[in-house]
């Protein structure tokens, strides 16, 4: 497809992905630096249909955090409260139940499970959760912790990471998310969330769950303090490991909200800058499957854009977001089926349900566990 | 060759679009293409980097309103009691300009309903107020409330805008449009002025040398052949009089109204943003709606087309009744323009810049 660029800087990007070759630091930061949004994101909608022809994919999901009580406290945070402060909460087994309970009729595939870290918890509580969610939906992939919380709780259990994860896989854990990346770089870290497990750790933490079998997703948490050169080392970094284990499944830009937290001051992250972020992760992770755009925090209306600026997969109907709506999200707790096919097909692609390993969710499979 | 690529020649060559051809875009080109020939057109257009917008106040005079529009969340009936029901007072009007003009503000867009109370001389009478005790530009009555006010004062629609220019109206809102198929108006605002007499509003308005916008709500009953047909009519009416500053779209908003469908989604307003660029080649300007669309799909219009983000809108009534919240600050706005590589310049009501 001949593409005329109003910035002629692209024009070299674009060849080099019409003949597969990988993206450098420089080519990264002239994606974020280009003013030609839509010369940009046509080079990103080239890679992903390249990839995935029209089809966009999305997941009947569930979201459950377990406890909003944690000991780091990160400066990025309006989720977390101290054991005591006003709203403060941890679900037993049985309040999970009862959550699951409330919403069994529904086609659920997966439950995004992941929390704070809670001092008042042993490691026993982890393993009846999962083995709580099971029991109730046990057609549904458990999706579960991030790297942040893995650490913790080989720490709980004094057990190896790896003796860790078994444990957890025993018990149900199929999948993990990709969050507690932030920005992984050691800068940012000091400054924003000094009580988390550094860079170094994460990475370390991720590749030993890959190693195991456990696929995970990778995060950016990305619109507060960090420069653009942070932004594409993280896809960098990201991009090696990947190179290494091929334990990454999707990529997804998040978007920081800062209301309610101690970072309040810094705006809200634009459009462009959503969009840039979207098409420079399909760009620079040549060898991810899927980008996400997630549209708690970027809006379901830009997500719907997204989709033609290099996104393939919107996420899930998700049924009562917290984390991102305690720090201002304007966007709505879930979405109906109904609702992610029509915006994916107003947007001229293919609706695809999805399970969390990118299998289509067929019609006999989309029934509930009830 | 197939219909689209000869549609993108046309355009390539810089020839008029037929709605035939504006019809193949909207359904067969892709939405980064459409971006990329709209930026372009815009571009050409407007080859330095600006992106304007005005600092005014919405004032809305009153709610009471015989016309009952299906769409409409704004509204009083005039028999229900008065409850809700108002008719802004001159204290409140002075407060509301004083304000406008302490933020800078250099314009009124003054709308309300239409009224079967009020006659010709509460409409002179406001208007000398206004002009008479501040130095505002006065952007008021859209077409159905010119006609309204016409009917009732036996007075032509020409005579009207004399007498209200007269009285200090500077320019026409380009409100009330719709969609200017009279099979739809018919179904959605009967008792409102139909597409010829709207048309006939602007046409005398420009004849005495009044400017005015032009506005389409799309995504309620229409299908897509009306929009063209809608943006024919008002192409053909700026190729005889020049008199439209600027073309503004904006999408249906169903909450708390009486027409029942699903909301027009980002993708299907930027197209359609994108295709008015196109299409009304006559048209110096087409703007953003942030009020219908927020903030971030506002700053992505001005890939599509859009060279103008609109008014600060100190005060929303209308649209915000139908559900849609959403308040900019000027300085909000100009870094939504910063940030997506273009400069912020402030406009007056007739697109000439600001200091």
């Amino acid at each position: 497809m001949q593409i005329s660029f109003i910035d002629k800087k692209l024009e070299n990007i674009y060849s080099k992905v019409l003949e597969n070759s990988r993206l450098s630091k420089e080519d990264g930061i002239h994606i974020y630096e280009t003013r030609d949004l839509v010369g940009l994101g046509r080079i990103a909608d080239h890679v992903r249909r390249r990839m995935h022809g029209n089809k966009a994919f999305y997941i009947y999901n569930q979201h459950l955090n377990y406890t909003n009580i944690c000991r780091n406290r990160c400066l990025f945070c309006a989720y977390a409260r101290s054991r005591g402060e006003q709203g403060a909460y941890l679900w037993t087994c049985d309040d999970i139940r009862k959550i699951l309970k409330e919403r069994i009729a529904e086609p659920v595939k997966e439950l995004h499970i992941v929390g704070g870290l809670n001092d008042e918890l042993g490691f026993d509580y982890f393993i009846d959760l999962l083995e709580t969610v099971k029991q109730i939906r046990p057609h549904a992939t458990i999706k579960a912790f991030t790297c942040v919380e893995i650490d913790y709780l080989s720490r709980l259990a004094g057990l190896s990471v790896q003796k860790t994860i078994a444990r957890l896989k025993d018990a149900g854990l199929e999948m993990m998310p990709g969050g507690g990346a932030e920005i992984l770089n050691s800068r940012i870290h000091k400054k924003l969330f000094p009580r988390k497990i550094n860079h170094e750790r994460w990475l370390e933490i991720v590749r030993q769950v890959h190693l195991q079998g456990i696929k995970t997703n990778a995060t950016m948490l990305y619109g507060h303090i960090e420069t653009i050169e942070e932004r594409v080392e993280h896809l960098m970094t990201l991009r090696r490991v990947q190179d290494e284990t091929h334990g990454f499944s999707a990529f997804i830009p998040l978007a920081f909200h800062s209301q309610n937290t101690r970072l309040s001051h810094l705006p809200a992250t634009t459009a462009v800058d959503d969009l840039k972020n979207i098409a420079a992760a399909r760009l620079m992770l040549d060898n991810f499957d899927h980008i996400k755009a997630y549209w708690v925090m970027i809006g379901e209306k830009l997500a719907q854009v997204a989709l033609s600026f290099g996104a393939d997969d919107l996420d899930g109907t998700i049924i009562e977001e917290r984390i991102t709506h305690m720090a201002g999200a304007k966007s709505a707790v879930g979405l109906t089926r109904q609702q992610m096919t029509d915006m994916i097909k107003k947007a001229g692609f293919e609706p695809v349900e999805r399970d969390s390993f990118y299998n289509p969710v067929t019609e006999q499979m989309s029934g509930s566990d009830e | 060759m197939n219909r689209l690529d000869r549609v993108i020649g046309k355009l390539d060559d810089n020839r008029r679009i037929s709605p035939d051809d504006g019809l193949v875009l909207l359904k067969h080109a892709d939405l980064l293409v459409l971006a990329d020939l709209a930026m372009r057109k815009r571009m050409e257009l407007h080859p330095d980097p600006v992106v304007t917008y005005v600092v005014d106040r919405n004032i809305n005079y009153t709610n009471i309103c015989v016309s009952g529009c299906r769409f409409c969340a704004f509204f009083e009936s005039p028999g229900d009691n008065g409850r809700k029901g108002y008719v802004i007072s001159k204290h409140a009007l002075s407060e509301k300009i004083k304000e406008t003009l302490e933020l800078g503000g250099t314009q009124i867009l003054l709308q309300g309903g239409m009224h079967p109370d009020l006659d010709i001389d509460y409409y002179i009478d406001m208007l000398q107020f206004i002009r008479n005790n501040f130095d505002i530009h006065i952007h008021g009555f859209s077409p159905p409330e010119i006609h309204f006010i016409a009917e009732k004062s036996g007075h032509s629609v020409a005579e009207t805008l004399s007498i209200l220019k007269e009285a200090g109206l500077c320019s026409i809102p380009g409100g009330g449009a719709e969609i200017l198929v009279d099979e739809i108006r018919d179904r959605i605002s009967p008792r409102k002025c139909n597409s010829e007499q709207w048309l006939e509003v602007m046409r005398q308005a420009h004849l005495l040398g009044m400017k005015s916008s032009a506005t389409m709500m799309f995504g309620h009953i229409e299908k897509d052949f009306h929009i063209f047909e809608h943006l024919e009519k008002i192409r053909n009416l700026q190729d005889e009089t020049r008199g439209f500053t600027a073309f503004i779209p904006w999408t249906f908003q169903p909450e708390n109204t009486r027409i029942n469908v699903v909301k027009k989604t980002a993708v299907e307003y930027l197209k359609v943003l994108a295709v008015s660029r196109l299409f009304l080649d006559n048209f110096d300007n087409i703007q953003a709606s942030w009020v219908t669309q927020g903030d971030k799909i506002a700053q992505t219009a001005l890939f599509f087309g859009a060279n103008d983000m609109g008014s600060t809108m100190i005060e929303e009534n209308v649209v915000s009744s139908a559900g849609v919240d959403f308040m900019l600050s000027k300085d909000e706005l100009a870094r939504l323009i910063t940030t997506a590589g273009f400069v912020p310049r402030q406009r007056d009501c007739y697109y000439n810049l600001i200091k």
